[in-house]
């Protein structure tokens, strides 16, 4: 008990110096949460997506569509529970900047194959027997501030024209990983005005959702929907829903990597800027280094002084770095949510704060404690200031 | 009168440790900032360089790329048409109707597939992109599976390089050439013949028109003449913007970033500077009474801490941009959100860079430095030297 009340006496020897270094700490520790927060962020789609669900899209690209007819040969095949299938409508709601996930999908399969979107019974009915009907996630509604009932117009990108949609349903997410930002209306609605208008864009799905019986039979299905296809006009490729979303993360690793080196650079400039504090410190100290060595005390006391002083300063620093983190999350989550729908601190990121700020504490005192332990008596005595 | 400046020098190097790990954490934020802005500096560069000023993009009104635009065929040849088209050397019109598709590619490293552009090329395509150079082999031949591939594709994807082979659209397609498209965009991306990709997609329609002004301050003109034409539903930019407007989500998501980053960043180093230099003063506090009592003024000591200070952030800044100057042997490649496709880039270090990371760095030193020094500048002679 008294060793821990003379570390912080030490420690708050200097208030200024140790009040700046404290905060470094927290701010680094703050930013290192951030960061992972993001990163995970990034891997929210592939963390949300089921390993029995599969997805069938054009081997070409996605951009390119299968025709609807693959539907009952898909269905055909052995160990496939439902099919369900949607195209990426690419819509603009008034302008650029307000991005959200828009597709047309054929709404009771599809709905039934994500049992994370709940949606009252009474509001899938009412979606159902409306054509131009959605639902949309309660997130995106409190965003525009839609109301039951209400028409909201859509500019089509790659469908040329104005849309009208009337809001029907609004689902919430079953937890917190589910996406609460879509929009989803009905693929029949898309195909009878493309059909009037280009028809040979008609009858055309962007993709194939597929669940399966049971988790393993994956690759057996996937290999099977792809022989059927093969040589066709249209080859398909199908993989698991969490392959599929890895395939976008994987296109832009280069950021989500760069992201992660600097979230570990922090770490490293907050080292510097601890072991700097400490090396002043004992620089200041050696005097009474020498007087405890004098006293009989040995290098392991000075040792547990020195490391013992650098830990009280990061963890308090790390602890406030962590509880700060919280609101700084929902505050960022909250304006940054057109780019990430799904921003929450996860244990893992918590638990690497605490042991950053742990490390810090122990490397910033090795060098210090070098010097303090090896310093000889008489020198330390002679030493003034 | 002054203190000299060595005397700043020497003090810095008396507390070795200290200055180094403080001109360290300094060094890093300065590093992690000039990086981001070499990176923003790289992506914009090659996207602003694609274009050419004298060129104009056709596209479907409303579709903010080539990828989701398409111009049936009477369309293209209304646009064709158009009287302000220059001609080439030989009288040929210099206008260029393409089919801009995604396809995917496994890249050689790994397994993993990245979205490629493929565009399909007539006559004319090449004569408008003076920036694409051959670098062997030959051009691919109309009417024949070829295939040219940029230099970055060449590198990293299965299958790209010269006498290889590609599979996609029921055919093989043989490799004859690698162009180079010097810092631009089209390094990224994979040309063939317009009609035989057509044919091989089952597209019957063309993505985009691309021509060359004869005057290009008609610009505004030929705009307003095809946008207003109730045959077309078009939008035409010129180049230059088109490949501008698609770099800028990009271009501002990772100034944000860098931004951020960098604030949160530096005030970490900053708080670092000033517990230096407020150790600096207070172990030197003797000193400094003697100083004064030497008849040195307020203002001369402030001077010199603060210099002393500037130093510190001198040496992280350039520490800092020697280690980020390396990164420009880097190429970056990433999926543009907008575009959708891989687009590969490097780090580019500009001088505005470089004045903006000093400047910077002796921000730093100097928001780290004042209060500190202000503290020294301060201190009451006598009591000064009472203290030991």
């Amino acid at each position: 008990m008294l060793i821990l009340k003379l570390l912080f006496r030490n420690a708050f020897r200097h208030k200024l110096r140790t009040g700046l270094t404290i905060l470094g700490i927290t701010i680094a520790i703050l930013a290192f949460g951030l960061l992972r927060t993001v990163v995970a962020a990034w891997y929210a789609g592939v963390e949300a997506s089921s390993a029995s669900r599969l997805v069938t899209r054009n081997a070409i690209s996605l951009i390119f569509p299968l025709p609807i007819s693959y539907k009952d040969k898909i269905r055909q095949v052995e160990g496939v529970r439902t099919v369900s299938y949607g195209t990426w409508f690419g819509g603009v709601y008034i302008n650029e900047k307000n991005f959200f996930p828009n597709m047309a999908v054929e709404g009771e399969s599809f709905l039934r194959m994500y049992p994370e979107f709940v949606l009252p019974d009474a509001e899938l009915r009412a979606f159902l027997k409306d054509r131009k009907g959605f639902v949309a996630g309660r997130k995106l509604i409190a965003k525009f501030k839609w109301k039951m009932g209400d028409t909201v117009a859509l500019k089509g990108l790659i469908f040329p024209g104005d849309w009208d949609f009337v809001l029907r349903g609004v689902y919430r997410g079953r937890d917190k990983t589910v996406d609460e930002t879509q929009f989803l209306f009905h693929w029949d609605y898309l195909n009878e005005r493309v059909k009037a208008r280009m028809p040979g864009w008609a009858n055309q799905v962007g993709f194939y959702m597929i669940d399966l019986n049971r988790p393993e039979l994956a690759a057996d299905v996937s290999t099977a929907i792809d022989g059927i296809f093969k040589n066709s006009l249209a080859e398909t490729m199908t993989e698991t829903e969490k392959a599929f979303q890895m395939g976008f993360v994987s296109m832009t690793e280069a950021i989500v990597m760069a992201i992660q080196a600097v979230s570990f650079i922090v770490i490293f400039i907050i080292m510097a800027v601890v072991a700097n504090t400490m090396a002043m410190t004992t620089r200041e100290r050696i005097g009474e280094y020498a007087v405890l060595k004098t006293l009989g005390f040995g290098g392991r006391h000075i040792l547990a002084l020195i490391l013992g002083e650098s830990l009280v300063i990061t963890l308090i620093g790390g602890a406030l770095g962590i509880v700060l983190t919280y609101p700084a999350a929902a505050m960022i989550g909250h304006k940054l949510s057109n780019f990430f729908p799904i921003f929450h601190i996860e244990a893992e990121t918590v638990c690497l704060g605490c042991l950053a700020a742990l490390l810090v504490g122990i490397v910033a005192a090795i060098l210090p404690t070098r010097r303090a332990v090896g310093i000889r008596i008489a020198e330390g005595l002679r030493r003034i200031g | 009168m002054a203190i000299p400046f060595s005397y700043s020098l020497r003090n810095l190097w008396t507390r070795r440790l200290t200055t180094v790990l403080t001109a360290g954490g300094m060094a890093l934020v300065v590093f992690v900032f000039a990086a981001i802005l070499m990176l923003a500096a790289g992506l914009q560069q090659t996207l602003v360089e694609t274009g050419s000023p004298d060129n104009v993009v056709v596209i479907r009104k409303g579709s903010m790329t080539e990828v989701q635009s398409g111009l049936d065929r009477q369309q293209a040849s209304v646009i064709e048409t158009e009287a302000e088209i220059a001609l080439g050397p030989e009288g040929e019109r210099l206008a260029a109707k393409e089919v801009v598709v995604l396809i995917s590619l496994p890249k050689r490293d790994r397994d993993k597939p990245a979205n490629v552009v493929i565009r399909g090329i007539a006559a004319a395509s090449v004569a408008l992109r003076p920036q694409v150079r051959l670098m062997e082999g030959r051009l691919p031949r109309a009417g024949s599976a070829e295939i040219m591939a940029g230099q970055s594709i060449a590198g990293r994807f299965k299958g790209g390089g010269l006498g290889e082979t590609l599979r996609f659209g029921m055919r093989d397609w043989r490799i004859v050439g690698i162009f180079d498209a010097g810092n631009t965009g089209f390094n990224s991306e994979i040309w063939g013949d317009v009609d035989q990709l057509m044919q091989a997609f089952r597209r019957p329609v063309y993505s985009s028109a691309i021509f060359r002004l004869r005057n290009p301050r008609a610009f505004e003109a030929v705009r307003a003449r095809l946008e207003g034409d109730p045959r077309l539903t078009v939008e035409a930019k010129r180049e230059t913007r088109y490949y501008r407007d698609q770099s800028e989500m990009m271009a501002t998501f990772l100034r944000i970033l860098g931004i951020t980053l960098t604030i949160i960043f530096s005030l970490g180093a900053v708080i670092g500077a000033m517990i230096t230099m407020y150790a600096a003063v207070s172990n030197r506090t003797g000193e400094i009474g003697t100083l004064r009592a030497l008849g040195f003024q307020r203002g001369s000591i402030l001077a010199a801490f603060l210099m002393e200070s500037l130093l510190l952030g001198f040496i992280g800044g350039c520490l800092g941009l020697f280690f980020a100057s390396f990164m420009q042997l880097f190429t970056v490649s990433t999926m543009n959100f907008q575009t959708f496709s891989e687009l590969a880039f490097s780090f580019t270090l500009t001088a505005d860079i470089v004045w903006k990371a000093l400047g910077f760095s002796l921000l730093m030193g100097l928001l780290g430095g004042v209060l500190p020094a202000v503290r020294a500048s301060r201190m009451e002679i006598v009591d000064a030297l009472r203290e030991v």
